[in-house]
């Protein structure tokens, strides 16, 4: 019976969408806060409740709503049996345990962001046990970790917190990490991500050769989230938390997410000899090793701890058993052990909090300083310790009738026996937590007077431990919903018959035997532990310690190798990385035959390649003498200018012209106050190093080029499309221009961005360096080289100024033809730019930048602006963002012209490509006046119009 | 011809790497300008080698052989970058020079220190 119920989301997202209150409602005091946190709660609560007479009645409650389908990933959620017990515990003792942590936390705790974490972590959890899509699952499942990160770490103050929660994160989102690949190749057998369909798929999944790994993945992350062994010892080093996170994570939600999902996917993947031996005897081994470590431990939290990982292990274990009734019996223990540790734990708080320690051997004698907290402990320990007529024993005959059934690799001894000796630790630790602590005489010395605390600290355990009684005495109140939750685990129709008395069973004798030796373990409790510290068993802690210590150095050598702080250390072993990961990508890969005719060889594309190397190999050799090299370099950038005409690219060579102008005037303006040459420091042997590494580089390099250049596309080029629509779909014939402005806008706008960002980046450097101690130095600087005789030439200023208005006219129409012709906004930029550089180069940098009259933020910031909002016009027009238009039109005389939004656009680069240029160069030649350099007002050095009427005096 | 290309870009690159590693700003900044250069022009040549086809319409439809245009656009716009680039890298290694009088590359813990000690 499947039912929608469109409440079911409204289950999840009550808590997230109450996260939100506390943080502001505390403000309005610690009450408020705390009804605020209660009523998202208590609302999620309630709906869940609505539907449980129905679930209970065997119907199946579906949300479905797509999320991102193509993924299969969707918002389904669904609602049985065993997500309302889960959802049922998560809500009401999260409902507890908000009242509690409201008396609970002190004064000086922020408890807006506690209780934030809290239904951040309770969302979560809800989250787990209603998705009926396993990525949603998964989603959440990590939410678990990361909240419950917060919620350990949450007295961050505290060395202990902050490494436990790191501990639990570390632990549990390795396991999560684990349980994302046994998912998705469950997921991946069953060709559905959705659990309801998986679960019909347990034949498929069984007979899988992928099964066993799915299995032990699923299981890696089921047993670090419920503390199985080996990976238990998060759990108790958890407890730095405060109580309320103890009590919460520890009793019904975070580490009952793994036995969770063990019970959802129960139906497909229980039922084989490797389920079996696998997760049976991880439970056994779990619930024997915790039990015992438990009875050892003073601090009460520590013992509640190790008693968890002892009782997790014991429904882990009749899990693994794979029959109805073993599910029955571990639905019945979930439930049991849920309502009397959720108490216990608060009632350690109690205890912690009303007497300032928790430390057993400071404890003793409180049954009559806190009587209510006595009555409550009492009964909930010995529900833990499994004494009639209290819930936990009802449990803990169903699991000890279990394992006398059970035979493990053909012993049938073993499992009972063993589940006794779990079941005399249980009630060792179990009476040790109220002997130790309650009776015995009052004592003198404890930290703080105690008594019992208010109301509201101890209604929560209360009303658990009224649940544990009543349960206890009457299961059959219980029975329907067992039944019901144990149908949605095993798919099958369980009846459980829950009693107190099941006649002399071996259970019986095996129960009564541990009641008594746990006594009498107790009774020998002190030489006991006296043993138990000399034999100093191992320390889980200092395992994982020495664990991630080791990784670190392992780590920190490993980078410490690779990246001591020489530069050319690590440049070198980049190269070298790179050149042998391209070598086994050339041996692996597969290049094919050359497939392209060559290009004729003529005589002045050869002196021009020559003419390249002999310079690059001059600059090479004397690239001491920095100023030859920089010479050098421009010749360089003159033939690869060249090539590009050569080979067809009009666009290209002149941007490369003139970028190759504009940094060589960067780089001289600096070198004027680096070093001229560099220090003769290398080694010959470094040289050769060097010379080889390089070497090997550049012929890697050039080989692939070559391979590249004689073979035709692997794949059909996309520029098929752009030959084609260029005029058609954009109104221009220079394709290049077309690509930049209008096909890849979107790349263009993020480039003059990139380029506006360089120089404001290049701006504040220098801003940055002028106030630091360069400045001193600067102040005192004197030329590194004689000088020239004039500073601004009488020529030289001639000149420029007669080209200006010629070189800004040529930027123009560079600007302007661009959309049909070889040009457009990033060459028109560079041109105009040079064109301003000479004066600067002619005049001074103080007599040009006072005839500036917009400062180069501002065009750098229109051109972006001119960029957006072009592209955004296109919104207006109702197409996608940079669409252009365009058209024609005719203004007589003149010819036909075009108009197109792309110009707009491509002037928005214009300017940015323009401001950038004069931004960094204009900043950089900044430095220069640091220097106590002489600033002129004239445009030369000789004035000739002195003298003259009319004319300026100096 | 494609040979003298690729002997051109494997010239560029194999410089560019041996100033790269020298232990001086500025002639690490030259190399990565060659770096820049090969790169460049690598990726220009992804396109193929044609001759006399630039990618400008001389049919409004299209029709007609012209080389590839999206690489030379890709790298227009490169060039353009790597100048953004080049100048930050100048004047990082120029400040840098100003506040500590020294041009080296290297840090002092680096296995070159003592070398260096006595300068």
């Amino acid at each position: 019976m499947d039912t929608t119920s469109s409440m079911l989301p409204l289950i999840v997202a009550a808590p997230f969408l109450g996260a939100l209150l506390p943080g502001l409602m505390i403000r309005a005091g610690r009450d408020t806060c705390t009804w605020f946190t209660l009523l998202p709660t208590a609302l999620a609560l309630l709906m869940l409740v609505l539907h449980a007479p129905a679930v209970i009645a065997g119907e199946v409650f579906h949300y479905r709503l797509a999320w991102l389908p193509s993924l299969g990933m969707n918002v389904n959620l669904m609602l049985d049996g065993l997500g309302l017990m889960f959802a049922g515990l998560i809500l009401g003792i999260g409902l507890l345990i908000i009242l509690y942590a409201r008396f609970y936390l002190y004064r000086s705790d922020p408890m807006g962001q506690f209780f934030t974490y809290l239904l951040l972590f309770q969302g979560a959890m809800v989250g787990i046990v209603l998705s009926d899509n396993i990525l949603l699952l998964l989603i959440f499942w990590e939410l678990t970790s990361l909240s419950s990160f917060l919620l350990i770490g949450y007295w961050n103050h505290l060395p202990e917190g902050r490494q436990g929660a790191r501990m639990a994160l570390a632990v549990t989102g390795l396991g999560g990490l684990a349980l994302i690949g046994g998912m998705l190749i469950l997921g991946n057998i069953a060709g559905s991500y959705d659990i309801s369909v998986i679960l019909q798929n347990s034949e498929a999944i069984q007979g899988s050769e992928w099964y066993l790994p799915a299995l032990i993945l699923i299981l890696i992350g089921c047993f670090t989230k419920s503390a199985q062994f080996p990976f238990h010892f998060w759990l108790p080093h958890a407890m730095a938390a405060p109580t309320p996170v103890s009590a919460y994570l520890h009793s019904a939600t975070m580490v009952k997410a793994g036995l969770f999902l063990m019970a959802r996917l129960w139906p497909v993947l229980s039922g084989t000899p490797e389920w079996f031996y696998i997760v049976a005897t991880t439970g056994l081994i779990t619930m024997v090793i915790g039990a015992g470590i438990a009875l050892f431990k003073d601090d009460l939290k520590a013992l509640l701890a190790f008693s968890t990982v002892s009782h997790l292990g014991l429904i882990t274990m009749l899990l693994g058993f794979g029959t109805e009734a073993a599910a029955l019996a571990a639905t019945v223990h979930i439930l049991a052990h849920a309502s009397f540790k959720a108490a216990l734990f608060m009632t350690a708080g109690i205890i912690d909090h009303e007497t300032g320690t928790r430390d057993i051997p400071r404890l003793g004698g409180l049954r009559q300083l806190m009587p209510t907290t006595f009555a409550i402990g009492a009964l909930t320990a010995l529900s833990m310790a499994g004494i009639p007529p209290l819930n936990g024993f009802v449990s803990k005959e169903m699991m000890l009738e279990e394992a006398t059934h059970t035979v493990w690799a053909g012993t049938p001894w073993l499992l009972p026996a063993l589940a006794g000796l779990g079941a005399l630790f249980s009630v060792a630790y179990s009476f040790r937590f109220l002997v130790h602590v309650f009776f015995g005489p009052v004592r003198e010395d404890y930290p703080k007077p105690p008594h019992d605390p208010p109301f509201g600290m101890w209604a929560g355990p209360g009303l658990l431990a009224l649940v544990v009684v009543v349960t206890g005495l009457f299961p059959a109140l219980v029975t329907p919903f067992v039944d019901a939750v144990a149908a949605a685990i095993t798919g099958g129709h369980p009846h459980a018959h829950l009693s107190l008395w099941h006649g002399f069973t071996p259970a019986l004798y095996i129960s009564v035997a541990a009641i008594l030796g746990g006594a009498l373990l107790l009774a020998l409790h002190r030489p006991l532990a006296t043993g138990w510290r000399r034999a100093g068993p191992p320390y889980a802690k200092a395992i994982f310690d020495a664990v991630v210590g080791a990784a670190t150095r392992g780590a920190r050598g490993v980078t410490d190798g690779l990246h001591d702080g020489a530069m050319t250390r690590y440049a070198a072993i980049l190269t070298l990385a790179t050149l042998g990961a391209g070598a086994i990508a050339w041996s692996n890969g597969e290049a094919g035959p050359p497939t392209r005719a060559l290009l004729p060889v003529s005589l002045l594309p050869a002196i021009a390649v020559a003419l390249l190397v002999v310079s690059t190999a001059t600059l090479v050799v004397l690239h001491r003498r920095r100023l030859v090299a920089l010479v050098l370099l421009g010749v360089v950038g003159l033939v690869v200018a060249i090539g590009f005409i050569y080979f067809s690219a009009p666009d290209l060579a002149m941007t490369q012209l003139s970028v190759e102008v504009v940094t060589i005037i960067l780089l001289l303006l600096a070198l004027n106050f680096l070093p001229q040459e560099d220090p003769p420091e290398d080694s010959m042997s470094r040289k050769i190093r060097d010379g080889v590494i390089a070497g090997l580089g550049g012929l890697g390099v050039a080989v692939v080029a070559f391979a590249m250049l004689t073979r035709d596309f692997a794949l059909p080029a996309i520029s098929e499309y752009h030959i084609a629509n260029a005029y058609k779909g954009a109104g221009g014939s220079n394709i290049v221009n077309v690509i930049l402005v209008d096909f890849r806008g979107f790349d263009t706008f993020g480039e003059i961005i990139v380029l506006g960002i360089a120089a404001l980046v290049i701006f504040a450097l220098t801003e940055q360096v002028l106030r630091g101690p360069g400045a001193d130095w600067l102040a005192n600087w004197k030329g590194a080289r004689r000088e020239a005789g004039d500073r601004h030439p009488l020529l030289m200023v001639i000149a420029t100024r007669v080209m200006m208005p010629m070189a800004l006219m040529v930027g123009v129409y560079v600007f302007l033809r661009g959309h049909n012709e070889p040009g457009g906004g990033f060459i028109a930029g560079l041109v105009v730019a040079i064109a301003l550089l000479m004066q600067y180069m002619a005049s001074g940098f103080a007599w040009a930048e006072e005839r500036r009259r917009l400062p180069y933020h501002t065009v750098i910031g229109l051109g972006v602006l001119i960029s957006i909002l072009t592209g955004l016009g296109a919104w207006f027009n109702g197409m996608p963002f940079l669409t252009s238009a365009f058209g024609y039109v005719e203004i007589p005389p003149l010819e036909e012209f075009e108009l197109a939004t792309a110009m707009l656009f491509d002037l928005g680069v214009f300017l940015t490509v323009l401001g950038a240029v004069m931004l960094a160069l204009a900043s950089l030649s900044s430095v220069a006046r640091r220097t106590g350099e002489k600033v002129n007002v004239h445009a030369m050095d000789v004035n000739p119009l002195r003298g003259r009427p009319g004319g300026e005096e100096d | 011809m494609e040979a003298l290309v690729a002997l051109g870009i494997g010239t560029l690159t194999a410089a560019g790497i041996y100033l790269v590693l020298r232990r001086r700003t500025f002639p690490a900044i030259l190399g990565i300008a060659l770096l820049s250069y090969a790169v460049n022009v690598f990726l220009f040549a992804s396109g193929r080698l044609m001759l006399n086809a630039p990618p400008v319409l001389i049919d409004k439809t299209g029709a007609g052989v012209y080389t590839d245009p999206l690489p030379q656009a890709l790298v227009l716009t490169a060039i353009v970058i790597s100048f953004g680039m080049t100048a930050v890298v100048v004047l990082l290694a120029l400040g840098a020079y100003l506040s500590t009088r020294s041009d080296r590359m290297d840090m002092d813990n680096g296995p070159d220190a003592e070398e260096e000690a006595g300068q």
